[in-house]
């Protein structure tokens, strides 16, 4: 089973390299751009057919490596 | 005393420091990241360095090594723990230390002499900092932007917890004399038992008269200073 997540800076945390990706879109001429946050993603290939099981997985390594809840949120994206 | 230099891949800042050790006739030995029992130590460095070339979040791979179980033990028993630059990165992914470190706040990678308040003489790694509270050490690094919420660094502050933080010549802690953009200045922290520290600048980087200063060496002598 394909499992995916995202790990991104939780919103109040200042993210430097979003700020300065935005402002080179602006600088760019992308006046319309409002703000950008980055992220890290993953794809992960589990050898586990239970739906549950791999989505329980998926949230445990989320909570204890792939993301430090402390100033990251994760998101898990379900195909 | 006995001590043990944890060395990850990448770690590149453990042969100085085991240099600085045995110069103060601490027994050291260099312990690999697959180890799963450490040595017989009173005392277990966590060098600086890039260990695992900062995959993920800088420490956070070396944060979950073999070895690591076994610090996390010896520092739980009341062992003396010391995390340098990427050692203090990792001691935080291990949650031994609170809060967490963000990249600089202006991007850049520093690499120079910044001068430190001492304000805990009051542990084992900086009793003798009692006579020089103004102190200058190197920084090298690029996540040394130790941020905590208010709740934290009202803990720390109120708990004395602070070991060192960034100031001007006259041990001022001001705006201007913060390298990294860390919160209150911060450039170490200790637990609440003050048996681990850990710290950005790096002490075995100052510890001979001729080539930098004495600065470290002070860090180290207090170690073997009799309770």
């Amino acid at each position: 089973m394909k499992i995916s997540a995202t790990v991104t800076l939780k919103k109040d945390v200042l993210d430097p390299q979003g700020k300065v990706v935005g402002q080179t879109l602006k600088n760019m001429g992308y006046e319309n751009i409002i703000n950008i946050r980055q992220g890290k993603y993953f794809e992960i290939e589990l050898n586990e057919s239970d739906e549950i099981k791999a989505k329980k997985i998926v949230e445990e390594i989320c909570k204890k490596l792939l993301s430090n809840i402390v100033i990251e949120d994760y998101k898990i994206n379900y195909k | 005393m006995k001590s043990s230099v944890i060395v990850f891949p990448g770690s590149n800042c453990d042969r100085d420091v085991a240099v600085a050790l045995t110069k103060f006739q601490i027994e050291n030995q260099m312990v690999w990241h697959n180890e799963t029992q450490l040595p017989k130590s009173d005392l277990v460095v966590l060098p600086g360095g890039f260990s695992y070339g900062d995959y993920l979040r800088t420490g956070s791979i070396a944060s979950k090594s073999r070895i690591i179980n076994d610090v996390i033990r010896h520092g739980k028993k009341g062992g003396l723990i010391l995390g340098i630059c990427n050692g203090f990165q990792i001691l935080i992914e291990t949650g031994l230390l609170p809060g967490v470190l963000l990249r600089n706040k202006k991007l850049r990678f520093l690499s120079k002499n910044i001068l430190l308040k001492v304000l805990n003489t009051n542990n084992k790694f900086c009793s003798n900092y009692k006579n020089k509270n103004i102190i200058q050490l190197p920084i090298a690094h690029n996540e040394g932007n130790f941020f905590a919420n208010n709740e934290l660094l009202k803990n720390l502050e109120d708990n004395n917890l602070i070991a060192f933080k960034y100031c001007d010549e006259r041990g001022k802690i001001e705006k201007n004399s913060n390298p990294n953009g860390s919160s209150n200045n911060i450039a170490g922290i200790l637990n609440p038992e003050k048996n681990i520290l850990g710290m950005m600048p790096h002490p075995e980087r100052f510890i001979d008269p001729l080539l930098s200063g004495e600065d470290g060496s002070i860090l180290f002598k207090s170690l073997l200073r009799p309770e």
